[in-house]
């Protein structure tokens, strides 16, 4: 099993970042950063668009970040119908680093302002379907 | 190189489920065209052909279009770039005139969008993403433009009002468009009413898929002149692209792309935004005219809502936008947009716009969005 595991519905069967699939198991976000140039990636990439090197470690997304913005779907594309409303956002941390995801349901929805603090968390979607979302900090 | 000039502008009237496969579909807009620039088949050089993949079955539609068109053995390719197809189909085909490879070549863009459910529409376009890493949250249009609206509200104060504004505007001019698929006259309290497709975009502040088809003909311009009485010049041409990926964007209060594109083309035309007569833009959301008001120079950053508040980009106002009534009213098939703002345009330059007409305009531009500002085309257009 690989990367098709990751999300609700996975549009990609494999990547060579699927190890990423691994980390979240462990709870823990991870992107990639380049050995040569030390650029850092989120979502994570195995190829440097920089410095054209393929050596890649990884580093995990760690601390709070800031909600930069989000949106409540109220419709949903074909094989997310059950999930509405959902809520979309982007954080983004103390190094630059942005993250795109699920906002955690739990949070009422007049409570999800713009500026808020997040942290991310692995989500197990059961059947070895895994995500991640954003959640308060 | 050479200058090139627009001779030919045709469109099938946007509706709803087009009766009929995408060839014959696509003929409506050929047929118009072709009229216009009084044109047979064989004067045509090379066609380009324009439209987003996946809505129908055909694939390499290009070749069954030379065909149905009566195009064969002339040159033919496919140009994509989802929503701004055709602009890029337009880019395309002036570089193959400019550059002296043809003098008379074709862009086609068609779509026909009811092939599939509304749900699948919306996978398809979520898929006009980074379907690797944002797709399987279950992402879509709205939703993206909708984190636009957001950081626009944040940043400078705009609220929901000020898009509906927008469609306010829209629907006024969509009842004097024949071709368009949206026709009623809205107020401001019924696109108001709190109907989210996803917060804090309403049913309103979306444009409708559409079935259509757009054709836009090019000559050198040495060429047109003895072709068609009022050739339209292409004076200025932008393209610029942003990361696919909302995680590398570096702002969700504008598109990077549109301002790029816009400086470029502005350039390349030897003009400012305060030269332009008359605007189609991009608004397959109210938010993304707001961004192009912005974008494109025509208001300060954050200033966009005086604009609308004040009337400035209607008929009578101080830049004319989307005077046919844009996407939000004509509909929006995805890969015939661009040539139908094109058309717009060039009606305008021609004077030849009818109820629409914005009096006296000598300067056009079009602003082409491609994805959630993936792809960004600003193209001008000068009567000659
Ligand atoms: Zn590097």
């Amino acid at each position: 099993m690989g990367f098709e595991q990751f999300g609700i519905v996975s549009f990609t069967s494999a990547t060579k970042a699927e190890q990423f699939v691994e980390f979240l198991k462990s709870n823990e976000l991870r992107g990639t950063v380049c050995l040569d140039c030390g650029a850092k990636f989120f979502p994570p990439r195995t190829d440097c668009c920089y410095c054209l090197s393929d050596r890649m470690d990884w580093f995990t997304i760690s601390g709070e970040g800031r909600l930069v913005s989000f949106t409540t779907a109220m419709f949903a594309p074909a094989g997310f119908e059950k999930d509405v409303p959902y809520t979309l956002g982007v954080a983004e941390f103390a190094d630059g680093t942005k993250v795109f995801g699920r906002v955690d349901r739990s949070i009422p929805q007049e409570q999800i302002k713009v500026g808020m603090a997040m942290k991310t968390r692995a989500v197990d979607l059961g059947e070895g379907r895994l995500t991640y979302e954003l959640v308060a900090a | 190189m050479r200058r090139v000039a627009v001779i030919g502008v045709g469109q099938s009237t946007f509706v709803r489920s087009y009766p009929g496969s995408i060839r014959e579909l696509a003929f409506e807009a050929y047929r118009d065209a072709m009229k216009d620039a009084n044109l047979k088949p064989n004067q045509i050089d090379a066609s380009v052909v324009c439209s987003a993949p996946e809505y129908d079955k055909q694939r390499t539609p290009a070749g069954l279009m030379a065909e149905y068109l009566g195009l064969n053995p002339q040159p033919t390719f496919y140009v994509e770039s989802v929503c701004s197809s055709s602009s890029s189909g337009l880019r395309t085909a002036y570089a193959l005139i400019a550059s002296g490879l043809h003098d008379v070549v074709m862009v086609l863009g068609f779509q026909k969008m009811s092939e599939i459910t509304s749900a699948e529409s919306q996978e398809r376009m979520g898929r006009g993403a980074d379907i690797q890493w944002e797709a399987p949250f279950g992402t879509m249009m709205p939703a993206y433009y909708a984190m636009y609206a957001r950081g626009h509200f944040e940043k400078y104060g705009t609220t929901e009002e000020d898009l509906a504004l927008i469609r306010v505007k829209s629907s006024t001019y969509g009842v004097i468009n024949d071709r368009a698929v949206f026709r009623k006259a809205l107020q401001l309290e019924k696109i108001m009413e709190p109907k989210y497709i996803a917060t804090p975009l309403k049913v309103f502040d979306c444009c409708a898929n559409a079935d259509g088809s757009s054709c836009v003909v090019l000559a050198a311009e040495e060429k047109a002149k003895d072709l068609v009485a009022k050739p339209v010049r292409i004076a200025g041409l932008g393209m610029a692209t942003a990361p696919i990926n909302m995680a590398a964007r570096q702002t969700f209060s504008g598109l990077t792309c549109a301002q790029l594109a816009a400086k470029q083309a502005y350039e390349m035309a030897g003009i400012t935004a305060a030269d332009v007569d008359v605007a189609e833009v991009h608004d397959c959301f109210t938010i993304a005219e707001m961004m192009a008001y912005e974008d494109l120079g025509f208001a300060k950053p954050g200033e966009g809502p005086l604009l609308i508040r004040n009337k400035e980009t209607y008929k009578e106002g101080k830049i004319p936008v989307n005077v046919d009534g844009g996407l939000l009213s004509k509909g929006h098939p995805i890969g015939a947009t661009g040539g139908s703002q094109i058309r717009t345009i060039v009606l305008q330059l021609r004077g030849e716009a009818g109820e629409m007409q914005v009096p006296g305009a000598k300067i056009g531009l079009v602003h082409n969005i491609g994805g959630v500002g993936i792809y960004g085309n600003v193209s001008i257009f000068s009567a000659v």
